[in-house]
């Protein structure tokens, strides 16, 4: 019986030929990643081992992105305790604002993760790495102490569903469409405990910023992990970046699946989710009675160069909706650099927009955006939870960045198509 | 070990934003955060709650967000133990690894009403209903859990090891 990629690599990583779904290992980790609200936890627990030392310096990230540049004083402390961690445990890769960026947009774009790595993170959408085929997945606080004094973590060997997308990808329609669309189907806790593995033509044509769009949100769906099998657009991508060996993996022809879902992506539309489960979708064109207040564009979901390409594509030339305000996160300060020089960001003030920092920011209502008791924002992040922006009688609704633009645009909530 | 309490009910899909949202997250301080204990899912839980209350919630509690937070902030409002239809999987990781004692079991959900009395078995995971006299089972934890937990938590398990 054939194994799928996701087994693979954990097998790879407990110097083991061949596992089974179900199994307990404990694997080597290539990287361990934390924040500034997992890490404190982390030191915390780590420091109870009274340890002198981590299990590799090169090996451990440490990202402040979720509540910098400090939103308040208590979260000064926090980044506090995660600097001075980092200098004395010499960790190489921490990041400090003016270099630091959304952890899941900056690690690949460093070339800190790559394919066939074992990850965990601090962070449940570690599981972005997947989309350059490795194994990458959200722990918490503990199992992130435990992995930096060990290099180690424990696992259960996942099944996998497998997801085939065929046709032809329609114009504005994107990764987090699809993504959407997957959601929509199983349910926020339809792949729980399992791998998500994206197949089929349109993924080996989709591009490496939409492939992390849909990877981003496996655990959305409740997924262990999401993955994407390496080919030549991750080799490019990797290129001049990613400095270890890598190793791609494929599924064996003969794996066995939990389940296979097919989608013909010919006829599909944005789709937009309705407060307050990423499951609750709708196609853009059934959600245009939906007025808003805020508009969210960037995140470890959508806050790479395509995306504000788009976004600044639709946006140029107009004016944000006189009723709404309009905020941009590029992703990392490369991203920022880039989008810069290429009169993205020009076009996003010109039009009305806020251009932010990277931070998770208003994302997980931390800041840079807070949303007041009624108040409805589209955004391309991965959560709508009741309060996940601010005020528990707010609400949030999720979308890819072109429908965000073209909605920044009219105050409502509208199909790209409409913006001429 | 057994523990008895009275239940809290919730529904399906509680998520970490609603166990302990983000706007508190600048701080780890299981007192600060025990105050904010389910509080986007219900405002006055921390008020009612007494120690040794138990919640029992519907499918894919604690999906979202991997912050520890969440069960931090349950054990230190004194809840004693959490029964769901199913567990989102990094909630049940954490609360594997910080010592909070968790169960599965449809049954147990199915049956249980909001303010009964539970009396809960945790070595052999049965669930007795003091109203009822009912007895539930939970689903067992794979004996690599069962001695996580035994110990106290994942750290002290890694101490064990570190230290051989």
């Amino acid at each position: 019986m054939g194994m799928t990629i996701s087994q693979k690599i954990l097998a790879a990583h407990a110097a083991r030929d061949v596992v089974k779904a179900g199994e307990l290992l404990s694997c080597k980790l290539d990287v361990v990643l934390g924040n500034d609200v997992t890490s404190p936890v982390a030191i915390s627990e780590f420091n109870r081992l009274k340890l002198d030392h981590v299990f590799d310096q090169d090996k451990i990230v440490l990202v402040p992105d979720h509540f910098t540049p400090n939103k308040d004083i208590k979260s000064a402390e926090q980044c506090k305790v995660v600097r001075e961690f980092a200098r004395d445990y010499g960790i190489k890769n921490y990041f400090e604002i003016g270099k630091m960026g959304i952890e899941h947009c900056l690690l690949p774009e460093q070339g800190l993760v790559g394919p066939g790595d074992l990850i965990i993170g601090a962070d449940s959408h570690t599981c972005t790495y997947g989309a350059l085929g490795a194994f990458a997945t959200g722990v918490g606080s503990t199992d992130m102490a435990a992995a930096m004094a060990t290099g180690e973590a424990w696992f259960k060997v996942p099944e996998s569903i497998k997801f085939v997308y065929n046709g032809e990808l329609p114009k504005w329609v994107g990764g987090k469409d699809l993504i959407l669309h997957a959601i929509g189907d199983i349910g926020v806790d339809g792949a729980r405990y399992m791998s998500m593995e994206f197949i089929g033509e349109v993924i080996r044509g989709l591009s490496i910023d939409n492939r992390f769009s849909m990877a981003n949100m496996a655990i959305e769906a409740g997924g262990k992990n999401g993955i994407i099998e390496a080919d030549e657009i991750t080799l490019a991508y990797i290129k001049d970046r990613f400095k270890r060996p890598y190793k791609v993996y494929q599924s064996d022809p003969d794996a066995v699946y939990a389940q296979v879902i097919e989608y013909n992506v010919s006829d599909m539309e944005p789709l937009v989710a309705f407060p307050h489960l990423p499951e609750n979708t709708r196609p853009v064109s059934e959600a245009t009675d939906v007025l808003l207040d805020q508009v969210v564009i960037g995140s470890c979901t959508n806050g790479r160069i395509e995306d504000l390409a788009l976004a600044a594509s639709i946006m140029k030339g107009h004016q944000v909706h006189p009723e709404i305000r309009v905020i941009i996160l590029p992703g990392t300060q490369q991203i920022y650099l880039e989008a810069m020089r290429k009169g993205y960001i020009e076009a996003f003030v010109e039009a009305g927009a806020i251009v932010s920092t990277p931070t998770c920011g208003p994302c997980l209502g931390g800041h840079m955006g807070i949303l007041a008791k009624g108040e409805k924002a589209l955004a391309t992040t991965n959560r709508n939870f009741v309060g996940r922006m601010g005020h528990p009688e707010s609400e949030v609704y999720l979308c890819n960045p072109a429908v965000a633009a073209s909605s920044a645009i009219k105050g409502r909530i509208t199909p790209p198509w409409e913006i001429k | 070990m057994n523990l008895t309490g009275k239940v809290f009910k919730f529904g399906n899909d509680i998520d970490t934003d609603a166990i302990i949202p983000a706007r508190y997250l600048n701080t780890f301080d299981p007192a600060e955060l025990a105050k904010h204990c389910m509080e986007d899912a219900d405002a006055t839980f921390p008020e009612k709650v007494q120690a040794g209350d138990i919640i029992v919630a519907e499918k894919n509690f604690g999906c979202g967000s991997s912050r520890e937070h969440a069960p931090i902030a349950i054990k230190a409002v004194g809840v004693s133990c959490v029964i769901a239809r199913s567990f989102a999987r990094i909630f049940y990781r954490n609360s594997i690894n910080i010592g909070l004692p968790i169960l599965e079991s449809p049954e147990a959900v199915d049956a249980i009403q909001e303010g009964d009395n539970l009396e809960v078995e945790l070595e052999t995971g049965k669930i007795k209903n003091l109203r009822t006299g009912d007895v539930y089972q939970a689903t067992p934890f794979p004996e690599f859990m069962q001695s996580i937990m035994n110990k106290g938590g994942l750290i002290p398990y890694v101490m064990e090891k570190t230290q051989d």
